[in-house]
């Protein structure tokens, strides 16, 4: 009989937390444990704690796991992540999913800490014949920026709602995808962020000719 | 706003009622009240005193709420929207058949699983239904007295709603609440592993399983929730659970036309679900706008009944309902929601 009760996490040692931007965090642990890019794990504040799942942000062989996330005011876990420092405990999962990454062209879209598991995957050495088309309301939530666009130039684009810049497209990511004359119908593309954006960018590549079998999601719930 | 009493527990409407300084017998008295006799009234609970009354009338609603359009089908299904608010609406479905007569209750207004086949996903996330909103679903119908069956089966992840989910069905079984047999009662998902165990642990309803592929690889392309909950894993949890001989799982199972549909899906059904005491139900598909998928036209889906009873699982056809009247979930509320 399988003991449904028994607790599947471990704890571990924040060695860093820093808020990245309004509301955006992003933590650290040392990692004692294998993934693939683009995994989740689950985090709690205690061993039977309610768990939150996050993706890793981080890439496969670094010495630390980095999770990314943005304080939900009347969320459960993150106002609680928010108030933590170094040296404070937190609990985590194995790490699991299956929206991982490959070395076949491919385009990431994703809005928000939807970026995570990308920066995953850019940090394992998957970025090569990929291209990022990242949506934010603000220019300072583009973290990561000077790494993208040193190594994917023209193919990081960056879609900002709120604020505008000469090298930004102003405007929102389905807006942009939109506005694109054709889209390649053999390239995968991988979606990541809320539910609203995954379901409207879904609907607008399959209006563009993209297969369905060629888009994969994830969800943030 | 004022706090609604109906969809609290019996704990809950005992503290309220030594809140306001009545004795904690009152809280049992309004559970009768609430959810036996059908009062519709403060001042029909005439075993309360008036002061009782007059207290509870001046710091509560009663939360019951009448559904707001209804639509009949030809075949007799109707599906009733209820207003959640801001021009938002949940949808409830009456599917009588035969002796059966089941309510399909929403638990979420929108959803935020973004399943590729569905019309709910495509209205977005708006919030999650209080455990009293998911029972008047059932209270308010004018149908109620017909019942025989609740299947949470309409709008939203009835698990990505757990805790008012849980609450609802305590209020359905406990013998201060609607006294009905959880027998009655299967609560639907696409497979939130936690929280299908907790659902496991803490209520006794049948369990009902998205699957829609029995191949993780294909299953993923059309439910998001593949990439993080994979159907191997929600399958291992699901086959070391001991259901005993009451509780039932089953596998909802929508057929579209060559994608699903193959004897090579039913060889891997056969196989994935071996050892597991279940049935399957298969469910045409019904198309949606911009929808990449197709419906199979009744022979396959026939065909592919009789290869899975070949193979010894139970599977049945679901008849289809109501399809003159968008009984696709979410059909009806996203149309209301862009009139609105």
């Amino acid at each position: 009989m399988v003991n449904h009760d028994a607790p599947q996490v471990t704890p571990v040692s924040l060695t860093f937390t820093e808020e990245l931007s309004r509301d955006i965090y992003l933590i650290g642990f040392k990692r004692n444990f294998q993934f693939k890019a683009g995994q989740v794990i689950g985090i709690a504040m205690e061993p039977y704690g309610s768990r939150r799942l996050y993706s890793i942000c981080s890439g496969e062989q670094e010495e630390e796991v980095h999770i990314l996330y943005k304080v939900v005011e009347e969320g459960y876990l993150t106002p609680q992540l928010s108030d933590l420092e170094a040296g404070d405990v937190i609990w985590i999962t194995e790490p699991g999913g299956e929206f991982t990454g490959d070395r076949e062209p491919a385009v990431w879209i994703a809005t928000g800490t939807g970026i995570a598991p990308f920066y995953s995957m850019f940090r394992s050495g998957l970025a090569e014949q990929k291209t990022l088309i990242l949506g934010n309301r603000y220019l300072e939530q583009f973290h990561f920026f000077e790494e993208f666009a040193t190594q994917l130039g023209e193919n990081y684009i960056r879609c900002c709602t709120a604020e505008t810049d000469e090298r930004v497209y102003p405007g929102r990511v389905t807006q942009f995808l939109e506005e694109q004359a054709e889209l390649d119908p053999k390239l995968k593309y991988y979606l990541c962020g809320s539910a609203e954006m995954v379901v409207e960018t879904r609907d607008i590549l399959i209006s563009k000719g993209i297969p369905f079998d060629r888009i994969i999601s994830e969800i943030y719930f | 706003m004022q706090d609604k009493l109906f969809g609290k527990t019996l704990e809950e409407l005992q503290a309220i009622s030594l809140d306001l300084g009545l004795p904690s017998f009152t809280g049992r008295q309004l559970c009768e009240w609430l959810y036996q006799k059908d009062a519709t009234s403060f001042e029909q609970m005439t075993n309360l005193s008036k002061k009782a009354r007059a207290l509870f009338s001046d710091h509560y609603d009663l939360g019951l709420q009448d559904p707001e359009d209804e639509q009949e089908s030809v075949d007799g299904t109707k599906k009733y929207l209820f207003s959640s608010g801001g021009g938002k609406f949940i949808e409830t479905a009456y599917i009588p058949e035969g002796k059966r007569n089941t309510v399909c209750v929403s638990s979420q207004v929108g959803c935020k699983m973004g399943c590729l086949f569905c019309m709910t996903g495509k209205q977005g996330f708006q919030g999650n239904l209080s455990a009293g909103e998911i029972l008047n679903q059932y209270r308010s119908l004018p149908e109620r007295k017909l019942l025989t069956n609740i299947v949470y089966m309409g709008m939203g992840e009835p698990l990505d709603n757990l805790s008012e989910v849980l609450k609802s069905l305590e209020i359905f079984t406990s013998t201060w609440g609607f006294s009905l047999s959880p027998r009655r009662i299967t609560v639907s998902t696409i497979g939130i592993t936690p929280a299908m165990l907790e659902f496991l642990n803490r209520s006794e309803a049948h369990l009902a399983l998205s699957l829609h592929s029995p191949f993780e690889e294909e299953r993923r392309k059309l439910m998001p929730v593949q990439q993080v909950y994979p159907l191997k894993e929600v399958l291992k949890e699901i086959r070391s659970w001991d259901f005993g001989r009451q509780r039932r799982v089953s596998f909802e199972y929508i057929l579209f036309k060559d994608y699903n549909d193959s004897a090579a899906h039913v060889n891997e059904l056969s196989r994935i679900l071996h050892g597991i005491r279940c049935r399957i139900n298969l469910i045409r598909f019904h198309p949606i706008p911009d929808t990449p998928l197709e419906s199979p036209d009744e022979f396959a889906i026939q065909e592919f009944k009789n290869k899975l009873n070949a193979k010894g699982i139970t599977a049945i056809v679901r008849a289809s309902r109501g399809q003159d009247i968008w009984a696709a979930c979410g059909l009806l509320s996203t149309k209301r929601l862009q009139k609105n």
